[in-house]
């Protein structure tokens, strides 16, 4: 069988980047709903995120020195695109949703606070209507990233419980892969 | 089941196999769990929790919608000035504003109502915005009102007053049996209305003093935390304004003593650091902490330049309370995250609507001759 899997690094920044995703998609929608629990979610968010955009980078570049392992040869084409387009999606959507809350917090003249006395500069002057179109954006930019999480999901658990590819393992595997 | 298969046969869903239902099943049975604790936790299964969107509802309820201009305290003007530290502050707070020095300062006075275009008689409680900005990106904003009290103690009871507040459909006035009951559930807000009552409202913006009302903790260069109130105090002696001027005049006399006044001379406020005992409440703003608690005037703010609100200025800042530097923290005060992620809905909204010019503006030239009017009793004023 092609067992192949992915390098041991990528599976610990997937792991790693999915705990901190989801956390950081209930943290977003939580935190606009609540009066009481806002400020200290908030607190989170920004560090949270932040971490997700270097991570993201970091995982982009790891990418090009590991190469995933190829796609079962008997996949069918439209399997296969599906597969290169969400996870095409998915990486954008990794950059562009931090980097959206970076951009509308400048605009609105935020300090952008990590921790303590430790910030981020702005990367756009004081807008107000900025401001508005990116807090938006970054609204419907973090539902699409949910949408996209919940597609990969459900094409991970078919690849699992359906197809019988490997596919699933060759990620969900936590033994060294064999060179 | 494995014998030898077709190539890509495994990824035929037709005709359905057990084994292939089963696993879908089970896929769709994830999905949905985490699809519904999501909507769980974005609220949109709670259609009765009080979230940040139905509080400022409720503003926009009570008082209409104003488009771009705050829901709370929509009527205001811009004021800059800088804060001189006299460093007695820093055994404190090692926040950088407490530094010996002087730090840049843009603000905002306003009346307490979501009603831009309210005449001044017939508001009560007057606002001071501020953001102090420290060189190194670091800031601190805060919104501080003239009364000694707040009215609530949670962000549920102040949604309820505003509701026991709303003109009554049949008659157009607020129904006094709602109010009643309202103060009969809230003692403490009862209490702190009546502590509001108590005294007079002074005869302007420039001899008004400023309460944080809710508690904040400073913390100090070795990690020791203390709880605190603040107060804007003014240089400026207090004169009572009684009794309330109802006469319909300058619908904006208010702010156009102030512009005035801040055109005669530069307006100055100590910024007085109240510090709390062990067993004074930090997490109720209805309870003022006893006269005697030790005060440290810690610097003097002069502000020295007014404008109407415009492009860039005090309008487009959102002065929501916990934007706090190091040193400056939340205290368990219920009202601080709710004022937080109210104002933030409140910003959003405004932000994104088309602007109109403030009722208040400031004459481009102004001779000494040619003053807004200035009340008598401003001109008992130190220079």
């Amino acid at each position: 069988m092609t067992a192949q899997r992915f390098p041991a690094f990528s599976r610990l920044l997937h792991w790693l980047m999915a705990a901190m995703i989801l956390a950081m998609l209930f943290i977003g929608i939580g935190m606009v709903a609540s009066l009481a629990d806002y400020h200290w979610l908030l607190s989170i968010h920004r560090p949270l995120g932040v971490a997700i955009l270097v991570l993201v980078a970091v995982r982009l570049v790891n990418r090009q020195i590991n190469p995933p392992p190829p796609l079962p040869a008997d996949m069918p084409a439209h399997l296969r695109i599906a597969a290169h387009a969400s996870h095409g999606l998915l990486y954008a959507l990794m950059f562009a949703v931090p980097l959206v809350g970076w951009a509308m917090l400048s605009a609105a003249r935020y300090p952008i606070v990590l921790y303590g006395a430790w910030q981020l500069p702005p990367i756009l002057p004081q807008n107000d209507m900025f401001y508005a179109w990116l807090r938006s954006a970054h609204t419907v930019l973090a539902l699409a990233l949910f949408a996209v999480f919940l597609a990969h999901l459900a094409a991970a658990l078919t690849h699992a419980f359906v197809f019988r590819d490997g596919v699933f393992q060759s990620m969900a595997s936590v033994r060294r892969a064999k060179a | 089941m494995n014998e030898q298969q077709p190539p890509g046969a495994r990824y035929r869903l037709w005709p359905p196999h057990p084994r292939a239902l089963a696993g879908l099943g089970a896929t769709g049975l994830v999905l949905a769990g985490v699809a519904g604790a999501f909507a769980y936790t974005g609220g949109f299964l709670s259609p009765g929790k009080l979230t940040q969107s139905r509080f400022i509802d409720r503003f926009q309820a009570l008082n209409g919608v104003h488009p771009g201009f705050r829901r709370n305290h929509a009527k205001g003007v811009c004021v800059t000035g800088s804060f001189a530290s006299n460093g007695a502050g820093t055994r404190l707070s090692r926040a950088a504003v407490f530094a010996p020095g002087s730090v840049p300062v843009i603000g905002r006075f306003a009346v307490g109502i979501g009603k831009p275009f309210m005449p001044d008689n017939e508001t009560e409680v007057r606002s001071l915005a501020l953001s102090f900005r420290p060189a190194g990106g670091e800031e601190w904003r805060t919104g501080i009102n003239d009364i000694p009290a707040f009215p609530v103690r949670t962000p549920e009871a102040f949604y309820e007053l505003m509701g026991a507040s709303a003109a009554d459909p049949a008659t157009g006035k607020p129904d006094p049996a709602r109010m009643q009951a309202f103060l009969a559930a809230h003692p403490e807000s009862a209490h702190a209305l009546g502590l509001i009552r108590a005294r007079p409202f002074s005869t302007g913006f420039a001899n008004a003093s400023y309460n944080s009302l809710d508690a904040f903790r400073f913390v100090n260069a070795g990690g020791i935390s203390t709880p605190v109130r603040w107060t804007l105090a003014a240089v400026d002696p207090y004169v009572a304004q009684t009794p309330a001027p109802d006469a319909p005049r300058d619908p904006n006399y208010l702010f156009d003593a102030l512009i005035a006044r801040m055109q005669q001379a530069p307006l100055q406020y100590r910024l007085v650091v109240t510090i709390g005992r062990p067993g004074d409440p930090t997490n109720d703003a209805t309870q003022p902490w006893p006269a005697d608690r030790e005060r440290v005037e810690v610097g003097t703010l002069t502000l020295d330049h007014v404008e109407a609100e415009g492009p860039g200025n005090c309008r487009d800042i959102n002065y929501d309370p916990l934007v706090l530097p190091d040193g400056i923290a939340p205290s368990d005060d219920p009202l601080l995250s709710a004022r937080s992620a109210a104002y933030s809905v409140s910003f959003t909204r405004r932000a994104g609507e088309e602007k109109t010019p403030s009722q208040v503006q400031v004459p481009e030239t102004q001779t000494p001759s040619a003053q807004a009017p200035v009340t008598p009793s401003d001109t008992g004023k130190g220079s």
